[in-house]
């Protein structure tokens, strides 16, 4: 089977994993979800996946449609840690679909906070292809379907934040180094004066587990999508920048090395692991191996981890239920046996 | 997540606090958010409630006239605005000059410069017409396409039936079309 684009080092890849563009569009001849009786939200679904799967390009014939209020609840939240889909879209049950390309690079929401929500992720650095596919499946839909729509705001919302291109273009980084040398908090300071806001993926505390941010555009009336996307560009080279230096700096202490090597050592021989220690070690090997000290392991693999570590994306995979315990068991042989011995 | 100060309820609100520069964050339940005086804050994601009526200067009581709904939706201004979401694309026309602070707000402007419609409305009849009859060539492969999409669902729905008569109709599609061409 091809790999999954999560499964993949792309551009940049040593601190942009991957790159997501989404569009929000809504049916004009509807209300907006909260305003919609399951009857008219049935409706929806029917009529996009209609418009998606009938569309006349060949992309059409290579989704498949998952009704998500009948799987069950571990591959609903196995579909979020795969960035699949939104934790909202599966928080409650009320008539909502998914269409899912093949690959899992793209996906279309139904009945989330608006009526549709499409979703393109790419590995790595990838803004402009990104969003070129998203526009090009964009317009297909809109071949088939009214969107709402007014010259002043753009596309019309359920929620005005994203009113115009209803955008929201994004890269999820790996900072480390940013991350302990306590910068994060000045960035997203600064950040926030150019409508960007960044945000940890993973973890619940002030600073995510695996050092993994989300750095995304907050404004999306009265700038196109292309002066979003250059501006987001430009603060992640200056991230990235920023980062690699630092990494660079920290590597060369005895104590930095030392917790990159002990993490490989833990990886490489724990028998029971939980995913919060995991993806810590996880963040370390990743660093271990961009700067050059760790060279038996690749980012394809350590990325692919990250996904297949998750509590209910390994439930998934192993394809029977797993206490906590058998889950930190079957997590730390699929860390061995991933990373060698 | 359990909610960090009862432990007992599913956590559902996020707050951020930066007092002096100090950054907490707290996973509680609406309950005990409510409680530590977060309550009113979080009736949306975004505080457009408060935003809105701290723009317009709304007087809290006293609408003495009736209050004007959508009329495609049946939503209040007042229902918007504490919800912070919109009722349909006819609401942003309607209570457009209510709305409008607001969205200055969040984005800074109020003009939209982005990607558009791909259909907007034709200029001349020539222009229609084409745009008619490409329409009507291109859905011809398309109810292969979708017998085809169908099939592999239910394949992988192992409904083994349907998919044996997906198949032959597919078949019999094909073979039709090869006479033709």
């Amino acid at each position: 089977m091809d790999k999954k684009w999560y499964e993949l080092n792309g551009t940049d890849g040593d601190v942009v994993i991957s790159t997501r563009i989404r569009l929000a569009r809504n049916l004009e001849e509807y209300p907006f979800p909260i305003r919609c009786t399951n009857e008219v939200r049935e409706e929806i679904v029917e009529k996009v996946k209609d418009a998606v799967l009938n569309s006349n390009s060949v992309i059409s014939s290579r989704f498949s449609c998952i009704d998500v209020d009948n799987i069950n609840a571990g591959e609903k939240v196995s579909l979020v840690e795969r960035h699949l889909v939104s934790p909202e879209f599966i928080s409650e049950k009320s008539e909502k679909s998914l269409l899912l390309l093949d690959d899992e690079s793209v996906s279309i929401m139904i009945n989330e906070e608006d009526h549709i929500r499409l979703q393109v992720m790419c590995e790595g650095f990838e803004l402009d292809k990104a969003y070129e596919q998203a526009s090009r499946i964009d317009t297909l839909l809109d071949e088939r379907l009214k969107f709402a729509f007014s010259e002043n705001l753009g596309y019309l919302t359920q929620c005005p934040t994203n009113l115009g291109t209803g955008m929201r273009a994004s890269v999820m980084l790996h900072l480390p180094a940013l991350q302990s040398t306590k910068a994060m908090r000045k960035i997203s300071e600064n950040l926030s004066k150019l409508g960007l806001t960044i945000r940890g993926t993973y973890g619940e505390g002030t600073e995510p587990v695996a050092a993994l941010y989300q750095l995304s555009n907050q404004i999306s009336l009265g700038i196109s999508e292309k002066t979003a996307i250059d501006n987001l560009k430009n603060i992640t080279k200056q991230i990235i920048a920023q980062e690699l230096k630092t990494r660079e700096a920290l590597a060369k202490h005895l104590n930095i090395q030392d917790s990159i090597y002990r993490s490989e050592g833990i990886l490489k021989s724990a028998r029971l692991i939980t995913c919060d220690e995991a993806l810590k070690h996880l963040s370390n090997l990743r660093m271990g191996i961009t700067t050059g000290l760790i060279s038996n392991i690749t980012l394809d693999t350590v990325n692919r981890l990250i996904v297949e570590i998750q509590p209910a994306t390994l439930i998934h995979y192993t394809g029977k239920p797993l206490n906590p315990q058998e889950r930190d068991a079957v997590r730390a042989t699929l860390l061995r046996n991933s990373l060698g011995k | 997540m359990l909610c960090q100060s009862c432990k007992n309820k599913q956590a559902n609100t996020h707050i951020k606090t930066i007092v002096n520069g100090e950054l907490t964050e707290m996973n509680l339940c609406s309950e005990c958010a409510a409680k530590m005086g977060y309550g009113n804050v979080f009736d949306s994601f975004f505080d457009i409630g408060s935003l809105m009526s701290g723009f317009m200067g709304e007087p809290s009581t006293t609408a003495l006239a009736p209050e004007r709904k959508c009329p495609n939706c049946g939503i209040t201004f007042a229902q918007i605005s504490k919800g912070g979401r919109v009722g349909c694309a006819k609401c942003y026309d309607v209570f457009y000059d209510r709305l409008l602070p607001s969205i200055k707000r969040i984005h800074g402007n109020t003009v939209h410069t982005g990607k558009k419609l791909r259909k907007p409305q034709l200029q001349s009849g020539i222009e229609t017409s084409a745009a008619v009859h490409i329409d009507h060539e291109k859905e011809k492969p398309s109810e292969l396409q979708t017998l085809e999409a169908k099939l592999k669902t239910a394949v992988s729905n192992q409904e083994f039936e349907q998919a044996a008569q997906l198949r032959d109709r597919i078949k019999e599609l094909k073979s039709q079309k090869g006479e033709n061409e």
